[in-house]
């Protein structure tokens, strides 16, 4: 069976990582409450979606 | 090519996606908005679409094409009377899907699907709800305070009994 002759160094395993980072999500902002919220979702927040659309949000006693 | 455009399956077989269907378009039509998961909202759209269509038609062919779908006879009363009618000048896009947040058990997300213009049910449906709520959150509060009262009154009593001895 094929194997590895030499062991990498930890510049190799690095330099390869170097592109693997993640990336933050994209997120809009909310025109009611101007809190930031995932795009094309109603607001976790407020309930709002495109001005009106309120979900059954609690409000925090 | 309109390859992998087949449509959902929605890990079900045939007749139990059908009975999925069924279901879900009679309780859209009945409740006016229902919450599901984004997948089972996109599937259900067409379907419902050629209920309100068939709604819109009104003559006796199409109320028994219905009515041979629709689970209940109140739905297909609903259908034709009220919701074929308000969509009258409208071709087609008689839904709306909103995505609403994640479900706590399994993290699949969340959407409404609901008919436009149901804007007032559910402004009645929120005003109801409130009002359950406040009426539950009131017999709690009784019911607390009979029991604080019970147990005023009993630990009075063991007092007395203990002077006796
Ligand atoms: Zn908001």
């Amino acid at each position: 069976m094929p194997n590895p002759k030499r062991r990498h160094s930890q510049k190799r395993t690095a330099t390869r990582r170097a592109h693997d980072a993640l990336k933050g999500r994209s997120l809009s902002e909310c025109p009611n409450c101007h809190e930031r919220k995932l795009p094309h979702r109603a607001c976790p927040k407020c309930g709002y979606y495109k001005g009106r659309e309120v979900l059954d949000i609690k409000e925090a006693s | 090519m309109r390859h992998k455009v087949a449509g959902y399956k929605l890990g079900r077989t045939t007749s139990h996606r059908r009975s999925f269907f069924r279901n879900a378009v009679t309780s859209l039509i009945m409740e006016e908005r229902i919450e599901t998961t984004v997948p089972k909202a996109k599937a259900l759209r067409p379907v419902a679409e050629k209920m309100i269509t068939l709604g819109k038609q009104g003559d006796l062919a199409a109320r028994r094409q219905a009515a041979s779908y629709l689970m209940t006879k109140e739905s297909v009363v609903k259908l034709f009377d009220t919701i074929g009618p308000r969509f009258g000048d409208r071709q087609g896009g008689y839904l709306r899907i909103v995505r609403s947040g994640w479900r706590k058990g399994d993290g699949a997300e969340k959407a409404f699907i609901e008919l436009l213009g149901s804007e007032q049910v559910q402004e009645e449906k929120k005003q109801k709800r409130a009002e359950a709520r406040a009426k539950r959150a009131a017999e709690t509060k009784k019911a607390m305070e009979e029991a604080e009262a019970q147990q005023q009154a009993a630990k009075a009593s063991e007092g007395g009994e203990s002077k006796d001895e």
